[in-house]
């Protein structure tokens, strides 16, 4: 029976992938402490590896508020949409030959869907919190993630032309003499940069800035909701190293080890990568982001999709 | 029959969310039921065998022309006398003229579809990003060029609009953000 198979699997996904980010949390603030040379949390269970476990206890038991001037039925939805939608874009990633949920003929547009719908969860939440730190937060994420949006779509278009697929099984199998981190370098500088931007990690967490704005669109959050919001940042993180390990460094492909283990091995680095940015670079000024982004980003990777057209179309001639 | 059926929920979803769309009285509110009512015409494209327009759909409008629309009416600080001025504008005198109008409209296209041969889903025919890309830029070049000047219109527009002046005079802080 294929569905229930199909049942079967999602839910396994679903049960790996939130404890997975749940203990990114404890692993951020582990590593972190060791880029600035501390312990970072080492108490609970053995080198702190309960930490999460503890902070899921205390969040549960917190006062789950809603402010009385907030917009009731929006500021509930918000942190909901964007785990949601992040958790369904992991539906479309083939981590090992046959283990996708969905092996889509959109697979690769389908992920950049769900990370445009995951912009609403901020925009929202900034919202209907009816605070104007909030809805600071919030504007600054409608405007960042509409800009980085839009070349984080044309970076890709330089593998979906060497690939001729928007099927993510395809451009893996595609990347079998050699990975697109070499023909595409550029697109995939500008995806990573993309994709940090996507997530609202550090160095483009401006939408949270804490210097600022508070805490930015989560300001009026608490208890679970907010660790909603933690969970869809780590959930994306997550999925964004998926997406690069999938798109530039050959997926599942490698010698020797299995190709699941190959997957988690290229994603693992992925995430301490982008840990070390967060620990390493200092936040841009909110405008430097916007021009940064549509006087170089833009540019480049029109540049990157016209030069690899060219090159491809030379070669069929 | 099951995509059939995924077809009517879907199509229903949107025309529910439509009629929210139009009677809400606040307007981020009205916003999300649009939001909800595109991703439902996204289904219904897919359902009919048009993945590349459904993922667009979902990209383009539900992604980021409403992320815009969003980010615009909530610089408008919506409250509770805007929330009154709507309702005072909807009332039901209102809503007869244009609801004849389109029951007309509506009998129109039931006559027209009673009309024409049964559709069935075994008919749908799969069309793929590839199909959309030979069919834009072959036969349908003209209208994409068309659209193309009309948006660089918009942007000549725009540009137009946020160019700093040459004296600053007024306010100095226009050109930030």
């Amino acid at each position: 029976m294929p569905e229930l198979d199909l049942i079967l699997l999602i839910a396994a996904m679903v049960a790996i992938l939130v404890p997975t980010a749940a203990m990114l949390v404890w692993f951020e603030r582990r590593l972190l402490g060791f880029f600035q040379q501390r312990y970072g949390p080492n108490r609970v269970g053995y080198f702190g590896i309960l930490q999460s476990l503890a902070d899921l206890i205390k969040i549960l038991f917190k006062h789950d508020w809603i402010p009385p001037f907030a917009d009731r039925p929006v500021f509930v939805l918000a942190p909901l949409i964007g785990a949601m939608a992040i958790l369904m874009s992991f539906a479309v990633i083939p981590m090992a030959p046959g283990l996708v949920v969905s092996d889509s003929n959109i697979g690769l547009l389908f992920f950049l869907a769900m990370t445009s719908m995951a912009v609403y969860s901020v925009v929202l939440a900034g919202w209907a919190s009816n605070n104007k730190y909030a809805v600071l937060g919030g504007m600054r994420a409608a405007a960042q993630t509409i800009s980085y949006e839009v070349f984080m779509g044309v970076s890709l278009l330089g593998v979906v032309i060497l690939s001729g697929s928007f099927k993510l099984t395809d451009i893996v199998l595609a990347q079998e003499g050699m990975w697109y981190v070499i023909p595409q370098f550029l697109g995939f500088v500008i995806f990573i940069i993309a994709g940090v931007a996507e997530s609202h990690r550090l160095p483009f967490d401006l939408p949270e800035a804490e210097t600022e704005l508070a805490a930015g669109f989560h300001t009026e959050y608490s208890g679970i909701k907010f660790a909603l919001f933690f969970l869809g940042e780590y959930l994306g993180m997550m999925l964004i190293s998926m997406m690069i390990t999938t798109l530039f460094l050959g997926g599942w492909l490698g010698p020797w080890l299995p190709p699941f283990v190959w997957f988690v091995l290229k994603t693992m680095g992925l995430i301490c990568f982008f840990i070390l940015l967060r620990a390493s670079l200092p936040r841009p000024r909110f405008d430097q982001l916007l021009e940064f982004g549509w006087k170089w980003m833009l540019p480049l990777a029109l540049l990157n999709l016209v030069g690899t057209a060219v090159v491809q179309l030379w070669g069929d001639f | 029959m099951n995509a059939e059926l995924l077809f009517y929920v879907s199509g229903s979803i949107a025309v529910v969310a439509s009629l929210f769309v139009v009677t809400n009285k606040n307007a981020v509110h009205a916003l999300l039921y649009l939001v909800v009512s595109l991703l439902a015409l996204a289904m219904c494209f897919y359902l009919l065998g048009a993945p590349f327009a459904a993922a667009l759909q979902i990209i383009v409008y539900a992604g980021a022309i409403m992320v815009l629309f969003v980010f615009a009416v909530m610089i408008f600080n919506i409250n509770q006398s805007d929330i009154d001025r709507e309702s005072q504008w909807l009332k039901w005198q209102y809503w007869v003229g244009p609801s004849v109008l389109v029951m007309i409209l509506l009998a129109e296209v039931v006559w027209v579809l009673q009309s024409q041969q049964t559709w069935s889903p075994s008919e749908v025919q799969l069309v793929d990003a590839r199909a959309v890309g030979s069919l834009l830029f072959g036969p349908y070049l003209l209208a994409v060029e068309i659209a193309s000047f009309l948006l660089l219109a918009g942007l000549v527009g725009g540009y137009h609009l946020a160019k700093e002046l040459p004296q600053k005079a007024i306010n100095k802080q226009d050109h930030k953000l």
